[in-house]
């Protein structure tokens, strides 16, 4: 965890406060705004009045949220506020949890992605997900990038197999390290190398976007580094959601950040505005490390 | 709270936590003993188990044969020079063993005492002479040195089973047996080899002539057909209850049936056998078909729970990665839970298997425990298995068949070091990948 790096952010802002406690200060009324600009002209995915139950607990309330072609848009959050649950229903991760229960409209260029005739295993391939704990298949460096392209027959021939698999790995910057043990199994390289064998392994079938599930807790600095850089550079070609918890990553990752506060999406904004100028008080808050 | 009583203080407890600390660890001790003492009993009681069996059982590993002067002369077998095979195979070979054994022996002259000849020999040499004879018909008219199997019981006095000391009348081999048997070894007459008959007989009256091979092809098949239908089902059953079928009453209901079925005392699935395959379906009596089928309901439980725990032992994030990169669900369970839950379900299975290999009540159900010499070609010949053919020869008086029991047992448990070491090595090669 990088709770030690938000403290020593928040020790410059918050040093002479007293912390508060979230719940005190969590209470929205149901009927909230969303303040900022939540909507963008040019949305790969749009999400409208977003409400997610876990059995009898409402886990996200009326969020509503565009993310942009292109950009990195970075939610950030208090433990337990629902950004995780929000992400995943973007490519409906949730539905294999039995007791999640999704409400709302998705888009993904305008197609309802929750709609009947909306094939999950076709959504996963244009929408990828990279998790928290780095997850390669037991299997050999290949065949974990190998896997995706094969199961949906994008590649005809082994030559054309080798060049997804080489160029996944290129791009995910781990192609120079890995290239003498293809064959080696994914799970014997360090965990920053496997989290970017796992981002390999979601860009080998080729995605139009990429979801992050604070895909760098479980990383070492260095390797957080390595990631972030990645990250920058995916977005050429990429749509990339980030959840993290680190406020610095938001910062330097993202073009845009959204604040979720106990299922609520209370603020969304340019990454710069909501860091200098954040206009809800829970988002001042929380990014000066009074909570969190 | 000021510095000194702080200080009191912390000393304090450290006096208390150094108090407890020596109990702590005897504790530790204490309970470590436990542990060592109760790994030690089991060992000793498995190592007086298998000492005593081994014991019991390696001289079944041994055959005593005796030579004997043969005369295959025409006259003596009772036939006309140049006979048919068929009269061949018709011809008196006891008469002629009976005039070889009174040819070494001229002094015998009662019949009682002939009788008693007679018996030092194997009732099979005859047609140990027959297969001779009938392989090299040439041999009409000669006169050979014939290694003859020796009865089991003048086996046993060659062996030093028994011996003179004890009563006469409390063993089978009499003084005059003794005699004579003592007068063949000090003319070399008398051998000991390697039991093969052992491995290539089926069952038989004499201890000597009987052979484990029908009870080990009968477990091989029954097994295989276990496997065969057992490890399929009961895998593609763990995999759709744990995978696929919706949680709600039906399922809670199958699931605490499937539970309460490995509990079910196995005599039950042999008389569900007797009642369904064989008089219903009318499948052959005694067949490793019948009894594969019976095993299989009995491992069915085992092996579906097992499995079940390994599949939900899987971790979830192997399923979100599977899933993340766009597979279905019969691919991710395919490609990725069950490789990974195989050693584990292997492990089920072989335990299941195990249980299978052992079990007997069931079988008797069926009528696998028939007296069968000939060994089965396929599942649907009469046979028996291992532990109910231990069953019949520990049932039997004669002290042939107390070592063969023996013997039996150490082969039965030999197989189930090579199904282990068979899993063992199967599960290695899934862990590797």
């Amino acid at each position: 965890m990088d709770t030690g790096r938000q403290q020593e952010a928040a020790a410059a802002g918050a040093q002479a406060r007293e912390p508060l406690d979230i719940r005190d200060h969590g209470s929205v009324g149901d009927a909230y705004q969303t303040i900022g600009a939540p909507f963008v002209d040019d949305a790969k995915m749009s999400a409208r009045h977003v409400n997610v139950y876990y059995g009898e607990k409402h886990a996200i309330t009326d969020v509503s949220l565009d993310i942009g072609r292109n950009e990195v848009i970075a939610m950030i959050g208090p433990s337990g506020c629902g950004k995780s649950t929000f992400l995943r229903t973007l490519n409906r991760m949730n539905d294999i949890i039995p007791i999640c229960r999704v409400e709302g409209q998705f888009y993904l260029d305008g197609e309802d992605i929750y709609s009947q005739d909306q094939d999950t295993v076709l959504l996963r391939a244009r929408v990828g997900m990279v998790f928290q704990k780095p997850n390669p298949f037991p299997k050999s460096i290949y065949e974990n990038v190998a896997y995706g392209p094969r199961i949906h027959g994008l590649a005809h021939n082994k030559a054309e197999m080798d060049e997804i698999v080489e160029s996944s790995l290129r791009r995910a910057g781990l192609f120079e390290e890995v290239k003498d043990q293809l064959d080696k199994p994914g799970t014997g390289l360090s965990g920053g190398q496997q989290q970017r064998l796992c981002i390999a392994r979601a860009i080998a079938v080729s995605p139009e976007v990429i979801l992050m599930d604070e895909p760098c807790s479980a990383l070492d600095p260095i390797a957080t580094a390595r990631i972030e850089e990645l990250i920058d550079e995916l977005k050429d070609n990429y749509t990339i959601a980030i959840v993290t918890h680190s406020m610095q990553q938001a910062a330097r990752v993202s073009q845009r950040t959204a604040y979720f506060h106990l299922g609520k999406l209370i603020e969304v904004g340019d990454t710069k505005q909501i860091f200098t100028m954040p206009e809800h008080e829970l988002t001042e808050n929380y990014i000066t490390g009074r909570f969190g | 709270m000021n510095s000194t009583n702080e200080g009191a203080s912390a000393s304090h407890s450290s006096a208390a936590i150094k108090a407890s600390l020596k109990k702590r660890y005897a504790r530790e001790r204490r309970f470590q003993w436990y542990g060592r003492m109760a790994v030690l009993t089991g060992f000793v009681f498995l190592l007086v188990l298998l000492v005593d069996i081994v014991g019991k059982g390696y001289p079944a590993f041994t055959q005593q044969y005796i030579r004997v002067t043969v005369d295959f002369s025409a006259e003596q077998l009772g036939v006309a020079p140049g006979a048919s095979e068929e009269q061949l195979a018709a011809a008196n070979y006891l008469g002629v063993i009976k005039n070889s054994l009174r040819a070494m022996f001229p002094e015998v002259d009662s019949r009682k005492e002939k009788r008693q000849l007679y018996r030092l020999v194997s009732v099979g040499a005859e047609y140990q002479l027959r297969d001779m004879l009938l392989a090299d018909p040439q041999l009409l008219g000669q006169t050979r040195e014939v290694w003859l199997q020796a009865h089991s019981e003048a086996g046993s006095y060659l062996k030093g089973q028994v011996s003179a000391a004890s009563a006469e009348a409390d063993r089978k081999v009499k003084d005059v047996q003794m005699a004579w048997l003592d007068q063949l070894r000090a003319q070399g007459r008398t051998e000991s080899r390697f039991n093969t008959t052992f491995f290539t007989a089926g069952d038989s009256r004499e201890p000597e002539m009987a052979g484990i091979k029908v009870a080990l092809y009968g477990s091989f098949f029954t097994l295989l057909v276990t496997f065969l239908i057992a490890f399929p089902i009961g895998v593609s059953a763990a995999v759709y209850l744990e995978e696929f079928a919706p949680r709600n009453r039906l399922t809670d209901l199958i699931e605490i049936n499937i539970n309460n079925l490995a509990a079910v005392p196995s005599i039950v699935f042999g008389l569900l056998g007797l009642a369904v395959f064989i008089n219903f379906f009318e499948l052959p009596r005694s067949a490793p078909l019948v009894g594969g089928i019976v095993l299989s309901l009995m491992t069915l439980p085992t092996i579906i729970i097992t499995s079940r725990a390994a599949i939900q032992s899987v971790s979830p994030s192997i399923r979100e990665a599977a899933l993340g990169v766009g597979a279905s669900k019969l691919q991710t369970v395919f490609h990725h839970v069950l490789p990974v839950a195989m050693p584990g379900i292997l492990t089920g299975s072989i335990i299941g298997m195990a249980q299978a290999l052992g079990e007997s009540a069931p079988l008797l159900m069926i009528g696998m425990v028939a007296f069968i010499m000939d060994v089965p070609a396929g599942v649907t010949d009469p046979a028996t298995v291992l532990p109910v053919q231990i069953y019949l020869w520990a049932d039997s008086p004669e002290r042939g068949f107390t070592e063969k029991t023996s013997a039996a047992i150490m082969v039965l448990m030999g197989f189930l070091i090579v199904m282990n070491a068979l899993a063992i090595y199967l599960r290695k090669r899934f862990e590797l990948k």
